[in-house]
């Protein structure tokens, strides 16, 4: 994994830190108690310290703390994401019962705006958890993304709502931080 | 939840949920029967996950959350982890369908880079 050049300051080789990732703690410590599906001060007690130590031992797998910017364009982000799911699906039902013949499939190459590794990951997610297109590959450069759709009637269109609805939120809260 | 009316609501609210997803399932495997091509097959199954289990989910949520025993929502991480796996062995298959140059049908626009 090269180091990418988004996080300047971050990526500097440094001692091991007592607190490398906060976010990824509170995420952690979430997910304990979900696990646990139990409140009680035992279970926090021991997520924290889960919370803390995970993240301090395998601080050498993620060298560039990721930076969340815009907590709420995030929120706004899943809203809209989870929304989709639920719209394309019924759509996506109507086309599978219906005259196959009809569908008109493509491979869409989607040119990317994102450089970031995590934040192509989570767009290509994005695109595939959408039902009705699958992302099916990335470019060596990571220039562009090969998209399947299942039916779609204008590419440019159907490329342009893509980059605007997904991978502009995503391009605000993960990488709005200027290229060096 | 003491009265009658309220459980038959709460029931009928469990299984629209339960149908729901159910019957999402149901299309995405009828889906992986009815498309021609590979491509097209794995839109199938990205349905089962999303919705498929997402509505059997929060029936579920609902009927461990008002069985007395407080709120349940362990289920929750299913979703999570099915959400955050399910795009990644799509995007392996679809890779390895087109490293394998598999036919997609011929209607298909755009082709995939050599």
């Amino acid at each position: 994994m090269n180091p990418q050049p988004a996080t300047p300051s971050s990526t500097a080789p440094k001692a091991r830190r007592w607190f490398p990732h906060p976010a990824l703690s509170l995420f952690l410590l979430l997910l304990w108690l979900l696990l646990a599906n139990d409140v009680s001060v035992g279970q926090v007690v021991l997520g924290s310290i889960l919370a803390w130590v995970i993240p301090w031992l395998t601080q050498g797998f993620w060298p560039e703390s990721l930076r969340l910017r815009h907590p709420l364009v995030l929120i706004k982000f899943v809203l809209v994401v989870l929304w989709d799911i639920l719209i394309a699906n019924l759509i996506l039902a109507v086309r599978i019962l219906g005259p196959i013949n009809k569908l008109q499939p493509a491979f869409m190459q989607v040119p990317l705006d994102i450089q970031h590794e995590f934040t192509i990951t989570l767009f290509a997610s994005t695109i595939s958890l959408t039902p009705g297109t699958v992302s099916a590959d990335l470019s060596l450069d990571r220039r562009y993304l090969l998209v399947h759709s299942l039916h779609v009637t204008y590419i440019d269109a159907a490329i342009a709502e893509m980059k605007q609805r997904y991978e502009a939120p995503l391009k605000e809260v993960f990488e709005c931080s200027p290229l060096p | 939840m003491s009265v009658s009316l309220d459980s038959a609501l709460l029931e009928g609210l469990i299984s629209f949920f339960l149908l729901v997803g159910a019957a999402f399932a149901l299309i995405g495997s009828i889906g992986l029967m009815r498309l021609p091509d590979f491509y097209l097959r794995l839109h199938g199954p990205a349905k089962a996950t999303t919705l498929g289990v997402g509505g059997i989910i929060i029936g579920s949520v609902i009927f461990f959350s008002t069985q007395g025993d407080g709120l349940s929502l362990h289920e929750l991480l299913i979703a999570l982890f099915l959400f955050i796996t399910a795009p990644v062995s799509c995007h392996i298959v679809a890779k390895a369908a087109l490293h394998l140059k598999l036919e997609a049908v011929e209607r298909t626009r755009g082709k995939p880079w050599k």
